[in-house]
């Protein structure tokens, strides 16, 4: 057995521009996925019984189910709603909504986990629920929450592979595409693996980066 | 301040039979006292006696299982409804009413992500709704009131604990608050830095701050209480001016309870 590198030096350029698009969708779907869950997560600490009881469900029903399962409901429930956005912006949806429960688990813990004696001062000087929330407990969560967020930035990140089933043309769907032409298996899944692990071992530098220079009370 | 109190020029605050239980275990016994405007009443007893759970009633950090607190008038933590049935105030409106108590917690608990002056402008910032300028310069006054002017700029976690606990009795006092409940203040201290927080509290005293203070500081109480009051077991003992109560205590409880913690 060979490796054929005329093969893999055609395909470096190709899959450059499929990762850009697995960047940018990460990127898009980090932060929906991020706000979203921030707010979930607040709202599962501080929002009415109803509302915490939803929030719960939705998060039960994104890890009860596979993500692969996910994206297709988004992708075929969508239309159905009599909206077509194609496949990138669905994808962006679906790995949004998946991201937004992780986070706001998360969230919920760190949040919930700052010290008792923090609300209750901030109860002494008249605050309101949500205003312990997000002027004194959240401030707090943001440096025990960031390795957690990370872990949920890389799951994401590998997860937009999952997008080549609707045929986004990210980083796995743009090396399917040279196999398909080319007929190297072995060359592309290996190179496809290397572009995934630098693109992650960048983030988790940047992440331990931001860690460190978080302030630490 | 200035606004004379709607109804009845009485006292300040009113604790009428208050109770708390947790399940079956019955905390406060009905606990009843007057609080004049500008008194400084000084709780003690032996730990476990219900002394922090009264403070901790007043303002409803706790929910009280019964009895009434009326402040300046005003019944806290709940009115009659139509029916005449008791109904308990939503989150907003108990927000109001703990605004017009101070707390100062015996361990400071002060946020650790903001500085001294951020940690005492937040309160009227937030809650009262000032402008920045104006909470941030009210702030100001307060630390400068306990001599923290210098180290506004400050976290928590680069004050020492007599300088934390200034910070958190200025916090109450940037609210304005009506009276301050201190609830063991020097009790996380380590021994030399006990006096510049009783320093500031007398000085408070003088000043004519209504408080509630539960310490174990018997010399402070002596000093500066208007009126002691002596607790065991979820209830009042005995109550009156320090040196009545510490020369010649009426109840043989407050004598066992005086002649151990005298002696240390």
């Amino acid at each position: 057995m060979s490796i054929d590198w005329a093969v893999v030096a055609m395909a470096v350029p190709l899959l450059a521009e499929g990762a850009l698009t697995s960047l940018k969708i990460a990127a898009l779907a980090g932060l929906l996925g991020l706000s979203g869950g921030v707010v979930l997560g607040l709202a599962a600490l501080g929002g009415p019984a109803p509302v915490r009881g939803l929030v719960r469900a939705y998060v039960d029903f994104i890890r009860g189910t596979p993500l692969l399962i996910q994206i297709f409901i988004v992708f075929f429930g969508l239309p159905m709603l009599g909206w077509r956005p194609g496949e990138f912006v669905s994808g962006v949806i679906a790995l949004s909504l998946n991201s937004a429960a992780y986070v706001a688990e998360v969230v919920r813990g760190a949040v919930g986990s700052v010290e008792a004696g923090q609300a209750e001062a901030a109860r002494s000087i008249g605050m309101t629920r949500g205003q312990i929330l997000v002027h004194v407990l959240l401030p707090q969560a943001i440096r025990p929450m960031t390795p957690a967020l990370t872990n949920d930035l890389i799951t994401l990140v590998k997860n937009t592979s999952l997008l080549s089933v609707i045929s986004v043309y990210e980083l796995t769907r743009s090396g399917q595409a040279v196999i398909a032409s080319h007929f190297a298996p072995l060359e592309i899944f290996a190179l496809l693996a290397l572009y995934y692990y630098v693109i992650i071992t960048a983030l988790a530098l940047v992440s331990r980066w931001i860690e460190r220079r978080l302030p630490a009370w | 301040m200035v606004s004379p109190a709607p109804r009845a020029e009485g006292p300040l605050l009113r604790v009428r039979d208050l109770r708390k239980s947790y399940g079956a275990r019955e905390i406060l016994k009905g606990v009843s006292f007057d609080l004049a405007r500008g008194e400084t009443l000084v709780l003690i007893g032996p730990s476990g006696s219900g002394k922090t759970t009264v403070l901790r009633c007043l303002n409803h950090l706790e929910h009280p299982s019964g009895g009434e607190i009326r402040l300046a008038g005003e019944t806290i933590g709940g009115r009659p409804g139509p029916d005449g049935r008791w109904r308990p105030l939503g989150e907003a409106e108990l927000a109001g009413q703990r605004r017009r108590f101070g707390f100062v917690f015996q361990r400071f608990n002060l946020f650790p992500h903001l500085t001294a002056l951020e940690n005492v402008a937040i309160g009227p910032r937030r809650t009262l709704g000032l402008p920045p300028a104006v909470a941030r310069a009210r702030a100001e006054v307060q630390l400068a009131r306990v001599s923290l002017s210098a180290h506004l700029h400050k976290r928590p976690s680069q004050l020492s604990g007599g300088q934390q606990q200034r910070v958190a009795i200025a916090r109450a006092l940037a609210m304005e608050p009506e009276l301050i409940l201190f609830d063991e203040p020097t009790s996380a201290l380590d021994p030399e830095l006990v006096h510049e927080v009783l320093d500031v509290m007398r000085a408070l005293a003088r000043e004519g701050l209504t408080m509630i203070v539960v310490t174990h500081e018997m010399r402070f109480a002596r000093q500066v209480a208007d009126r002691v009051v002596f607790m065991t077991d979820g209830a009042v003992v005995e109550a009156g001016p320090p040196e009545a109560l510490f020369t010649a205590p009426r109840e043989a409880q407050t004598r066992r309870f005086l002649t151990h913690v005298l002696e240390r």
